[in-house]
């Protein structure tokens, strides 16, 4: 956490010494109040000089003045300070996120990473705010709060030898025991919920398979867990709070039996008797402030971890030194060389030995199982991931030694998943293309069988799309999001199994418009149908990582056993033909 | 699923996965029955009402002597004072003589205050001694009464937090589907788990406070009323000057923090969706755009909540300031009053200590306020849920389904999501054991309702449905559950590690029979290429694996479960199509024997099935073999036509 906060506090380091400096004067003002009242007390009350009261009183009056102006000041700047670190973190977890590949942003997790943006920035944010206040303020003042005890009586001060020791080992008990404790409560916390979300997501499974009464164990046992664990802070708190209350009481009583002596003596004057308490107390108080906000520290630092993890990963897809398209070399020209792949430690390599050539003008087909790693061939494509060994070129070159943004626009990709942004169809459109026209806007959806149902709409290209595209049905979002890679006119289109949520005619349509539209660009179809990849050019067959077919329809009948299963399982009518 | 749900208030899906309940929402929330709500929490306090009791007589007795304490003090301030100016009376002079004289020096203000005290000859120590120890013994009593109360108190709020999870979850179990169906699955878990927090949190935090704040302004209001009325007075005073002046403050701060949450709302949103949707992002170079947009939110967000931040953290110092205004009046008034000698030196120490210990509870129970406002608000939310009607219990004495065959008879079945809406009117149907009965319809036709009707997770309204000839509602639920063996599209995998997953299906398979269950269902191979196989955790929304792996690992659970009755939800697009080939086949020996019922995308399925029910909008139109149905040319036909027949080929 230290690190974290060290690097995103150093821009702010001359503010930070202000905010010290206000502080400062907060605590000497502070201090400085006990010491007129000893004032008026050693020289007002017992000579009985009114004047020298009243003027004493209007001294105060205005060091509390001070006091107030001073914190309202030290309030802005680290409000101030905390929010644009607060502001300067998400900025780079942000940024850092959107520079790893699809993998690293997988193996960190979706949800994770929003709540690391989010949640795990407020909890240092707000660590920073309070921190700046009152955890610097509490030291500073106790150690002031000591000079001036001191002041007023050196040898009265000795008591605080004996006071100060015995509190920090009163907090230490808690620091070492309760916050360590809030750790573990946080993880119950979670696991708790964990278990409820599981049931209510899952209530049919649950149900259906009778695991209600087991469900409901699981559930006591993670409740009867947290609670144990919540029960034991709270009463680690509730022997701790009286304990520090007892301390501060019995100082005071201390001071009077000594001080008494003192004063009896002559060797110190009564009213600093009085100042003496008032310190004792401020002191006590500042301790038990520094407490409370230490509490924060635990979650904070563990929020610190989850960002430094994020901010520590490293882009594992780089941009390498740009390179010229070779003479002769046709855009969009896509060879896949000796390709596999495997993520990091996995027993099983997903891809393996994979030879392809995709050319531009014409159309391939990947078809194969679940897991037979279709996908991830399409994916190497963009480098959303990259090779574990062989070479993928596009254009001639190696992906790997095209700069990311501009091998990108070279692709149209439309993902297994319709996923849409919330905004407008034209906002969504124009996600790869800001430029795009209407008329061009227009000209994609009619191809990808939308035009009709975005006419229908009474706001047409400005009509609201929710989040995730919800408000539209899953063939209207498989169609937006064709018409958004159309829009890009990309010199490669990737359907990723793009056509499934449609049915047999408006599929036949959108392929025959496909077509015409994609001439000259090389097209690659990740398909399920049968009847969707007859036409094309070029048919792999995967199965188990590796390609076990490649030719036309008719050729893969003849030649291939997998293929030949793979069409025997589709409708009959596809049979027929 | 694509259920026929019952029409219910929009539903909003966590799209992107993001965990519900994550966004922060402004918890400004009130409650709409404050006392209410309140009235029925304490309530559920009764099963601890004995402890309560002592907690708050040991609360009143701490609170008692630690109020105590300062007056005492002062006391022994007064025996100090008292011995040094009778010190500085020169030997032999009497008081009184002290006073004439001072009086005629024309020291008018040291001789009342000498005229008031009773000056001893030097701090009488023997008497100071005998008072701090009272003082300490008095203080230390209030430590472990605290002690006693705070560690009473911990088991109390500890305790009634169990029991209200306990009774949350409890409710879940006995809720019947239709309240999960027609409630938003956000709110429900924000309910569950946040409000739930939230209690637990105000719970922790007020209630010991509240007690001891309450007292503690009382007891200390009392002691200064006892000192000096006039005193008391100025203390008083500062208290409605603090609650305006925070009052003000946070009047001007409320705009700006419904600035803060409103661009929270944005950014948390925008990075969601950039982070959800990050190949495309990458891919369409939409990635400085993404940048820019979150720049421009996280900016708005940033100076909005240092506006909220700086108004709101103005308080602390205002109140600070008010209470040292406080603090300078009262050293001055008392220092007036000693010198006058109206008020004793120690009566002024012991009335600063209490000062100080006045403004603090009083800005506790402010706060507290504010916590119990939303606690209150998420009790009442929590309330809501278990208020909700229950599901019928099982009948008391259940027939057995032991041994079933799998004969399922619908006899005049009627049933209605919504009672105005007719959906299934006087259905019979008889299934042999080892029949197929094909339910076939488009999208949202309400194909799932009869797995809801089948599955008792809606009860029918009127007629019967017979298990081997036993009203499936004469049995208890588990009974009729156990009898049929899911696998829907609506795949759903809890966190826990792959094999846990599929070991759901059964009481207790052996690795053995997991495996074999795995391999069946074709699950095996993809297992084997994840870095830890069967020991792979799956995450909570089980991102790691692909949605037809995921459809594969409920296909290997229904495997391991071994019912009688099958109801399967064809895959559509999340298997594709090589693995189908392999599920069906795998599913057509499962199949043996056994009744099966199909929600049917493949024609094949279909076209073997002894039944097709047709389904359209929630409710069955034609029912029949594939050759009577084609004869009877009717919406079968038609759908048949439309969705199964080859668009021409081009080829």
């Amino acid at each position: 956490m230290n690190s974290l906060l060290g690097r995103y506090l150093r821009p702010h380091r001359l503010v930070l010494v202000l905010i010290a400096f206000l502080l400062l004067i907060q605590v000497i003002t502070n201090l400085y109040l006990p010491n007129l009242n000893a004032d008026i007390i050693n020289q007002g009350v017992i000579t009985g000089d009114i004047g020298y009261i009243l003027r004493a009183g209007g001294l105060m009056l205005l060091i509390s003045l001070i006091l107030g102006i001073s914190s309202v000041i030290a309030v802005y700047f680290s409000a101030r300070t905390a929010m644009r670190l607060g502001r300067d973190i998400r900025g780079d977890l942000f940024r850092r996120v959107e520079s790893l590949s699809l993998s690293q942003v997988n193996a960190l997790g979706v949800p994770s990473l929003i709540t690391r943006n989010t949640n795990d920035v407020q909890q240092i944010q707000m660590l920073v705010m309070t921190g700046l206040t009152m955890m610097v303020l509490a030291p500073i003042t106790a150690v002031g709060a000591v000079i001036m005890a001191i002041r007023e009586n050196a040898q009265l001060s000795l008591l605080l030898i004996v006071i100060i020791p015995l509190m920090l080992a009163v907090i230490s008990i808690m620091v070492f025991k309760a916050i360590p404790l809030f750790k573990v409560m946080q993880v119950k916390i979670d696991r708790v919920n964990q278990v409820l979300r599981e049931n209510l997501t899952g209530i049919r499974v649950v149900r259906a398979f009778n695991r209600t009464p087991i469900e409901e164990l699981r559930f006591a046992e993670a409740n009867a867990d947290l609670t144990g664990t919540t029960l034991k802070v709270t009463r680690i708190f509730a022997l701790v709070l009286p304990m520090l209350l007892l301390i501060m009481n019995l100082s005071s009583v201390a001071v009077l039996w000594f001080g008494g002596h003192l004063v009896a003596e002559g060797s110190m004057p009564i009213g600093n008797l009085t100042a003496f308490l008032a310190y004792i107390m401020q002191i006590l108080f500042s301790v038990m402030m520094a407490v409370m906000t230490l509490m924060m520290v635990p979650r904070a630092a563990a929020s610190a971890d989850r960002i430094n993890e994020v901010l520590g990963t490293v882009p594992d897809i780089v941009d390498m030194p740009h390179r010229e398209i070779p003479d002769g070399e046709r855009v969009g020209h896509v060879v896949l060389r000796d390709v596999s792949f495997r993520y990091p430690g996995a027993e099983e390599s997903i891809l393996q030995g994979i030879d392809i050539e995709f050319l531009p003008g014409t159309t391939t087909a990947i078809i194969g199982g679940t897991g037979s790693g279709k996908t991830t061939v399409v994916n190497l494509l963009p480098r959303l991931l990259d090779v574990t060994s062989g070479s993928v070129d596009v254009s001639g070159i190696d992906v790997r030694e095209i700069p990311q943004e501009e091998l990108w626009q070279s692709f149209g990709l439309v993902p297994q998943r319709a996923f849409l942004f919330a905004g407008t169809i034209a906002s969504n459109l124009r996600f790869g293309s800001p430029d795009a026209s209407e008329a061009q806007m227009w000209e994609a959806l009619r191809i990808a069988q939308a035009e009709d149902f975005v006419r229908a709409l009474p706001d047409q290209l400005e009509s609201p799309v929710d989040q995730g595209g919800a408000n539209f049905s899953g063939g209207q979002r498989q169609r937006l999001a064709i018409a958004r890679a159309l829009v890009r006119r990309p010199a490669i289109y990737v359907f990723d199994d793009s056509f499934s949520a449609l049915d047999y005619a408006t599929d036949a349509r959108l392929r025959r418009a496909l077509r015409d539209s994609t001439e000259g660009a090389t097209v690659i179809i990740v398909a399920q149908r049968v009847a969707s990849i007859t036409t094309a050019d070029q048919i792999l067959v995967m199965d188990e990582g590796h390609i076990v077919g490649r030719g036309t329809h008719h050729e893969l009948l003849d030649s291939c056993e997998t293929y030949r299963e793979i069409v025997d399982s589709q409708a009959e009518a596809a049979e027929a033909s | 699923m694509s259920a026929q749900r019952p029409p219910a208030p929009p539903v909003r899906g966590p799209m992107g996965g993001g965990p519900p309940g994550m966004a922060m929402t402004p918890s400004a929330e009130k409650a709409k029955d404050f006392r209410g709500s309140l009235r029925r929490f304490a309530s559920r306090l009764h099963p601890e009402r004995k402890i309560a009791v002592l907690v708050l007589i040991l609360g009143i007795a701490s609170v008692f002597l630690t109020v105590l304490g300062p007056k005492l003090l002062g006391n022994a301030t007064n025996l100090i004072f008292d011995g040094v100016i009778g010190n500085q009376i020169p030997a032999g002079v009497t008081q009184a003589q002290a006073v004439e004289k001072l009086r005629a020096s024309g020291q008018g203000t040291q001789a009342d205050m000498l005229a008031a005290m009773t000056v001893t000859n030097g701090v009488d120590f023997a008497a100071l001694a005998r008072l701090l120890a009272l003082v300490a013994v008095v203080y230390f009593l209030a430590s472990v009464l605290a002690w006693a109360q705070n560690y009473l108190m911990a088991g109390v709020t500890q305790r009634t937090m169990y029991r209200l999870r306990e009774d949350v979850d409890a409710k879940l179990g006995r809720l019947p589907l239709s309240y999960f169906d027609s409630t938003s699955r956000g709110d429900l878990l924000s309910r569950v788990t946040n409000d739930i927090d939230n209690i637990s949190m105000t719970l922790q935090q007020t209630l010991t406070q509240l007690v001891t704040a309450v007292l503690t302004v009382i007891g200390v209001l009392a002691m200064m009323i006892w000192i000096s009325p006039i005193l008391a007075l100025i203390s008083v005073l500062t208290v409605p000057l603090s609650f305006i002046v925070t009052m003000v403050i946070a009047k001007r701060s409320k705009p700006h923090f419904a600035a803060q949450w409103k661009s929270t709302g944005e950014l948390n949103s925008h990075v969601e969706e950039m982070f959800s949707g990050h190949e495309l992002v990458r891919v369409y170079g939409h990635r400085q755009r993404a940048i820019a947009d979150f720049d421009r939110t996280n900016e708005a967000m940033a100076e909005s909540s240092f506006r909220a931040q700086f108004i709101s953290g103005i308080i602390q110092p205002s109140l600070m300031l008010i209470s040292n205004l406080n603090y300078v009046a009262i050293a001055v008034f008392g220092g007036l009053r000693v010198a006058s000698g109206s008020m004793s030196l120690g009566d002024v120490q012991a009335f600063i200590q209490y000062s100080r210990q006045f403004t603090m509870p009083i800005t506790q129970i402010a706060g507290v306020a504010n916590l119990l406002q939303s606690g209150a608000a998420s009790a009442e939310r929590v309330f809501e849920l278990l208020d909700a009607q229950d599901q019928e219990p099982d009948p008391e004495h259940p027939v057995e389904l032991a041994d079933v065959s799998g004969r399922i008879s619908f006899e005049n079945v009627r049933f209605r999501y919504l009672a105005d809406t007719p959906l299934i009117e006087d259905m019979s149907l008889d299934v042999v054991p080892g029949q197929t009965v094909a339910i076939v319809g488009p999208t949202g036709a309400g194909k799932t309702t009869l797995v809801n009707l089948l599955m008792r997770f809606y009860e029918i309204q009127s007629g019967r449905i017979l298990i081997d000839g036993v009203d499936s509602r004469e049995a208890t639920r588990a009974d009729v559950r156990r009898c049929f063996g899911m696998v829907l599209q609506d795949t759903w995998l809890f966190e826990g590690t792959i094999y846990d997953n599929i070991a759901y299906g059964a009481d207790s398979p052996t690795p053995g029979d997991v495996e074999r269950a795995a391999r069946a269902s074709f699950a095996e191979h993809f297992i084997r290429t994840l870095p830890e196989g069967f020991a792979t955790k799956l995450s909570e929304q089980a991102a790691n694996i692909s949605a037809g792996e995921r459809q594969l690992l409920t296909i290997a659970r229904a495997f391991l479960a071994d019912p009688a009755v099958l109801i399967l939800d064809e895959a559509t697009s999340s298997v594709d199509t090589r693995t189908e080939v392999l599920i069906q086949r795998a599913m057509s020996e499962l199949r043996r024997g056994r009744t099966s019922f199909v929600i049917a995308h493949r024609l094949s399925t279909i076209r073997n099935a002894d039944v097709i029910i047709v389904m359209r909008e929630g409710r069955i139109v034609e029912q029949g073999t594939h050759e009577q149905l084609m004869a009877e040319r009717g919406y079968y036909y038609e759908l048949y036509q439309s969705q199964f027949a080859e668009p021409e080929q081009s080829a």
